[in-house]
């Protein structure tokens, strides 16, 4: 296996990154589609000269006086490593950006990008403030592709990512691209997943260990999430979302792009109703997405759960439906409100649904 | 001369006693009181001159030092007026009243003489029969109160103009009835019959009064779930005539049993700005809080985001305990606190649930509100009833099966509970170790150990599910809990973050 190896000039551009980080919020912000990429396209004299002319000497006076001895001491204090473009671990995917990061300060396995190839990752992303549709099939998604052996690329945020990470952690490889440095646990309500694909996955960040999130680093994070997939799944996201910005990175690199529909009447279903209007691929399962991948058919996954009696898939039914609630289940079909208890508790243990921690219950993607 | 009589101060919902000494001797005319009277007790003086002189009595023109003993105690309230008069009548020769050491007396005065109603005459009364007094004198209105505690004369005096014929024995006054103990919910209680539809919910509100189980209702606002919260009491199971009296002992000692014994189980539910004094009581003397006044009832927290955190925080341990114990400087109480805990939230901060496409809290906002729901308390809760806006149809069809018949199947599975686990004990008092004693079906195990294996269970989700089911299996009338009856615990339990 390779080593997780940096020379001392790309980890001197992460550090300068993050010492630049509130002068590029100044220009990089404004309008959706920030100018973070373009910006980070630029060598250190020219990204300082374009943000920060009047202290550029003395920012690059400061980076240039850390020794490689800071950088070793530094990230292992954070239980970091760092791999640079110039290393055999560098993923190859990433090399076809023009403006891709010279280093990567990685939290976790670097297995998982050791010779990582473009066919073997998918990012899935989505809207922070998701639905309990769009979150079931990013878990789904998640599970199943992490299942087949691909590496789900995704960036810990609220809602659609978070769910695809717990899907893909249960069930085999993932990797977490964050937009502050890897050993910093942003957003801090996920500080518990981002804990546990620290040892069971890899999370990855262009920033060295410390460094805080701010704007700017989000669109400039996503650029790495849409070069390490071959394919980006956007699972749900508003007419003008951040995942958006990922899903334009990705089709610029020539990645294939992947949709799940979402009725048309929903606002954070507007975005990828819009892609697949524009040609994406239709994302129904974790399949379609193997199906694009790699060739109808080369792929099989196995998705059918046990037989299940009338009863239960009457109730099976009214869940497809939209009820989900007990008292809904119940009031729909006219059950005593334990009957419907009983029957979804059963469906639940069969996988067929799930319910939330707030107890609403929805449809999983076993089919029947 | 000096003169002495029994009385007591109210410290919680107990009394204690005090002696009342009044001496008067030659000197510069006054009228002290010493022994750690509080504010009332010291504003005694004006009443009782007042009173004397308005009932004809001569106030003594001397020098009157009044001690409360023991003097370390602290002495609250209006409760010692008729005492220290009554003393100072006999020190000052005015009264001769032979039985007066075995008598204990306790009222507040007016200025006429005539006698005012004090709380907690009940546990006055009891305090004084386990004292031994032979009788106790209390004002007319808190007579039929006193005669509750039983094994002791209660004379329910109207004015203090009657004291001399009293002490004589030319006037004998009838025992006042004791106050009729109401143990059944009676009619006027809002009944189940009200909710209509909502079949989970009601299932779920069954449950956990049969199993005396802690209940957590969340849906949008005005969905039903203080309407379902405010019927609990009803199914519950009436009480029985210790625990009626332990309910009027606390109603006494708050001073809300006038004239007679609220109906049923105590409902009480607090606004959600109540400090963790008010909720779980305190201050000194130690006043009861509504945990107390909710004890043997049900306890019902709406909008529990909303409340302060130290507030839910306090009452953790009583929940566990079944008592309130409230430490100060100078004494140790613990108040009774038995209740059934209902709680009631909405899934975000603007009400309309997540899965709402109107809903337009950040993910944030409700990420920080529901992280409130998870908290300490919530860990005590064992059901999640999910409420959901009913439909137009509901809301117009036919009413809800009525309390009446829900509360005897409830009844029924807590005489069940109670043959298999004790006197007044139900399911959701389940030691870990009695709850892995259940008798289980082997479907039932399998059905259990299988969700524990796939979802991580934790091991206290793992005895709650147990309890639920136990519950269930009682309400169903069956030894052994089947697969049935955990499929429906695994459904209604509340479930733990992650």
């Amino acid at each position: 296996m390779a080593e997780p190896r940096a020379c001392p000039d790309c980890l001197r551009r992460a550090w300068l990154l993050a010492l630049l980080g509130p002068y590029v919020e100044k220009i990089a912000s404004g309008e959706v589609g920030s100018r973070s990429p373009e910006l980070l396209r630029l060598g250190n004299d020219d990204l300082l000269a374009a943000a920060a002319p009047k202290v550029a000497a003395q920012l690059l006076g400061r980076v240039e006086a850390l020794s490689e001895a800071h950088f070793a001491a530094e990230l292992t204090a954070a239980g970091c490593w760092a791999c640079c473009r110039h290393g055999d671990l560098y993923p190859d995917s990433l090399r076809d950006a023009a403006d891709a990061p010279w280093a990567l300060v990685g939290r976790g396995d670097p297995g998982l990008i050791d010779g990582l190839e473009p066919f073997g990752a998918v990012t899935v992303v989505g809207a922070r403030r998701a639905t309990s549709y769009g979150r079931e099939v990013a878990r789904e998604l998640g599970r199943e592709l992490a299942a087949a052996g691909m590496v789900v690329v995704s960036g810990l945020a609220f809602g659609i990512d978070g769910c695809a990470h717990r899907g893909a952690v249960d069930a085999g490889r993932t990797i977490a691209v964050l937009g502050c440095g890897p050993d910093v646990a942003y957003p801090a309500a996920h500080r518990s997943l981002w804990r546990r694909i620290g040892q069971e996955g890899l999370i990855l960040s262009e920033l060295p260990p410390g460094a805080a999130p701010w704007r700017w680093t989000f669109p400039a994070r996503n650029r790495i999430m849409a070069a390490l997939a071959g394919m980006t799944v956007v699972v749900e996201a508003a007419a003008r979302s951040g995942s958006l910005i990922t899903a334009d990175l990705a089709a610029d690199l020539g990645r294939d792009l992947g949709a799940v529909p979402g009725p048309i009447t929903s606002r954070v279903s507007a975005g990828p109703n819009n892609l697949l209007a524009g040609g994406a691929c239709v994302v129904r399962d974790a399949q379609d997405v193997l199906d694009a991948m790699l060739g109808p058919g080369m792929r099989q996954i196995d998705r059918r759960g046990p037989a299940l009696d009338p009863r239960l898939t009457e109730v099976l039914t009214a869940v497809e439906a939209g009820e989900s609630s007990c008292d809904g289940v119940a009031a729909v079909l006219g059950l005593s409100g334990s009957d419907a208890a009983a029957a979804l508790a059963r469906l639940e243990l069969l996988g067929y649904v799930t319910c939330s921690t707030m107890g609403l219950y929805s449809r999983t993607l076993l089919g029947v | 001369m000096l003169a002495t009589a029994r009385t007591f101060t109210l410290d919680g919902i107990s009394a204690r006693p005090v002696r009342v000494e009044v001496d008067v001797h030659r000197g510069l005319p006054g009228f002290a009181i010493v022994g750690l009277p509080d504010a009332a007790v010291r504003e005694a003086r004006e009443r009782v001159r007042a009173a004397l002189v308005n009932c004809g009595f001569e106030f003594p023109l001397r020098r009157i030092v009044v001690n409360l003993a023991p003097a370390s105690l602290r002495k609250a309230g209006p409760g010692m007026d008729l005492a220290i008069a009554t003393a100072l009548l006999s020190a000052s020769g005015q009264l001769e009243w032979e039985a007066l050491s075995r008598v204990a007396l306790a009222g507040e005065l007016a200025l006429d003489g005539s006698t005012r109603p004090i709380p907690g005459a009940l546990a006055i009364a009891e305090a004084a029969r386990e004292g031994g007094a032979e009788a106790i004198v209390v004002p007319a209105e808190n007579g039929p109160e006193a005669a509750l505690a039983g094994a002791i004369e209660v004379v329910a005096l109207d004015s203090l103009e009657r004291l001399p014929a009293l002490a004589a024995g030319e006037w004998k006054p009838s025992r006042p009835e004791p106050l009729p103990l109401r143990l059944d919910a009676g009619s006027d209680r809002p009944d189940l019959a009200d909710l209509r539809g909502q079949p989970h919910l009601r299932h779920a509100l069954e449950v956990a009064a049969a199993g005396g189980h802690s209940l957590l209702m969340i849906g949008p606002p005005g969905a039903g779930k203080s309407l379902a919260a405010a019927r609990l009491p009803s199914i519950l199971p009436p009480l029985d005539a210790v625990e009626a009296l332990e309910v009027a002992r606390i109603a006494s000692a708050c001073g809300r049993l006038r004239g007679a014994v609220p109906g049923g189980r105590p409902f009480r539910a607090p606004h959600h700005t109540i400090s963790p004094a008010g909720l779980i009581g305190g201050g000194s003397p130690p006043r009861p809080g509504e945990a107390t006044l909710a004890h043997r009832g049900v306890l019902f927290l709406d909008e529990l985001c909303e409340f302060r955190r130290d507030a839910l925080e306090a009452l953790r341990a009583p929940l566990e305990s079944g008592g309130v114990a409230i430490a100060r400087a100078a004494s140790r109480r613990t108040l009774p606190c038995r209740f059934m805990l209902v709680a009631a939230s909405n899934p975000c901060p603007c009400g309309r649930g997540e899965a709402d496409p109107d809903c337009s809290c950040a993910p944030i906002a409700v990420q920080r509100y529901q992280g409130r729901l998870s908290g300490a308390l919530a860990d005590r809760i064992d059901i999640l009833a999910v409420v959901r806006q009913p439909s137009a149809e509901e809301i117009g069809g036919a009413p809800g099966e009525p309390s009446a018949a829900v509360r005897e199947r409830v009844a029924a599975a807590r005489e069940r509970q109670e043959r298999r686990l004790g006197p007044g004990r139900c399911n959701a008092e389940m030691t870990p170790a009695a709850a892995r004693g259940c008798a289980l079906s082997a479907e039932a195990g399998a059905l259990l150990g299988e969700l524990y294996s796939r979802q991580r269970l934790s091991g206290r989700a793992h005895d709650r599910a147990l309890r639920l089911a136990q519950t269930i299996a009682d309400l169903d009338g069956v030894e052994t809990i089947g697969a049935e009856q955990m499929a429906q615990a695994l459904a209604l339990r509340r479930r733990d973050r992650g």
